[in-house]
């Protein structure tokens, strides 16, 4: 079996964190844990291209570092992609997922990559990509990497793919319909029991787990600081240009409210059905409050209010996609160079 | 970020740091009840309470302001 594994420049051997800004380099044969890869794998699998790229140098150029993986993926005629395993590394992580999503995603060949749970490219390839979950300690690597072989030869043969926890890789979200000795009442009095009796039990359905996030720094001035505005309860312009879905809304709009000092019902609409409309209809500012923040810019307890709302429709909207839609709006207000942000939630 | 809304427990359970308490789901922002100055102030005063936020350090989760 051909594969082609991709490495950072600290597992690739070529030095620490003054090499991060290090471009793609490619080496024929197996590298660092690629060559203990290729043995777990078994006798006929031979690492035979490994990709080494700088970790600055792959988040800042994530689409090129991707371009050259598939061609070079496509060129050995690999039949497995491995990337890392990264566990806590985040920069290598981001880069793992969206290199083994692409080349799964444009050759249709297994993939694979290792990772800690908290790596933030767990959330953003989980749901596409077999990840095994590598724990923090790199000293595991041996284990990780045996673990990572064992999905692999599965998912190459095509065999069906335990459960995550039986197989060790993080859950993908996917729910798969199954045939069970009991009723749902039967278990969940037995779970109830079990939960009663202070005995280990474990829920059919895991809550959806939400990370801690830093708490960015206070904003030192904000008498100079440029504020705005975002919502998720779908003010848009009259017509809603841009077709914001009322519900699990894929898109998000940025509107014009340069010189506004208050904004009119009649100017705009509500893409939402998750609450009775009618009030903001009546009057916007009680969703996003322009009249307001113009008096404070005038009497300048903030310095200026950003030329454009945000807004997008919060409503049964799948977390990826919720993440995703806020991860965007991020980038624009961050490239923007808005300092503060006000989210109303409806 | 600060984050106005009604249902603080779903804000908490997200990770938002910041989060000043609402006027209720249907107008996070005023209040149809109240003559329209009124609602005005209150809309004034909930934007102060999300600015005060945003000053200020946010000791992990902050408590709803």
């Amino acid at each position: 079996m051909r594969v082609v594994h991709y490495l950072n420049q600290f597992f690739g051997g070529m030095g620490g964190e003054e090499l991060a800004g290090t471009g793609p380099q490619m080496r024929d044969g197996a590298v660092g844990p690629g060559r203990l890869l290729e043995q777990v794998l078994g006798d006929d699998s031979k690492v035979v291209r490994t990709v080494i790229c700088g970790d600055n140098y792959a988040a800042e150029n994530l689409d090129a570092l991707t371009a050259l993986v598939l061609k070079e993926a496509r060129d050995a005629r690999a039949e497995l992609f491995v990337a890392g395993p990264c566990f806590e590394a985040g920069r290598y992580g981001v880069a793992s997922g969206a290199l083994c999503a692409a080349v799964s995603a444009e050759l249709g060949i297994p993939v694979i990559t290792g990772m800690s749970e908290e790596n933030p490219g767990v959330d953003l390839h989980r749901q596409s990509v077999y990840i095994v979950d590598s724990g923090q300690n790199a000293a595991g690597m041996p284990e990780i990497l045996g673990k990572m072989a064992e999905l692999a030869n599965d998912l190459i043969l095509g065999k069906e793919i335990a459960s995550p926890s039986a197989a060790g890789y993080i859950a993908r979200g996917i729910l798969k319909d199954a045939f069970v000795e009991k009723t749902a009442a039967e278990r969940l009095v037995e779970m109830l029991h079990a939960k009663v009796m202070g005995e280990p039990f474990e829920s059919e359905l895991p809550t959806p787990t939400f990370s801690a996030i830093a708490a960015p720094a206070p904003v030192a001035d904000m008498s100079n600081a440029r504020v705005d505005i975002v919502t998720d309860g779908g003010l848009v312009p009259k017509g809603n240009p841009d077709n914001i879905s009322p519900w699990a809304a894929t898109n998000w709009g940025a509107y014009d409210i340069a010189g506004l000092d208050d904004l009119k019902g009649e100017d705009y609409d509500v893409a939402h059905r998750g609450y009775d409309t009618r009030y903001v209809e009546e009057d916007p500012d009680r969703l996003v409050p322009v009249d307001v923040l113009r008096e404070l810019e005038g009497a300048n307890v903030v310095g200026k209010l950003h030329d454009r709302f945000y807004a997008t429709s919060g409503l049964v909207n799948p977390l990826a996609n919720s993440r995703r839609l806020g991860r965007e709006i991020a980038k624009s207000l961050k490239e923007s160079g808005v300092d503060a942000v006000i989210l109303t939630s409806t | 970020m600060c984050q106005v809304t009604s249902v603080v427990p779903v804000a908490k359970m997200v990770g938002a740091n910041r989060i000043v308490q609402g006027q209720g789901i249907v107008h996070v922002m005023g209040d149809d009840q109240l003559p329209p100055e009124e609602e005005k102030e209150l809309r004034r005063e909930t934007v102060r309470q999300a600015l005060e936020a945003l000053k200020n350090e946010a000791g992990g989760q902050s408590a709803p302001v």
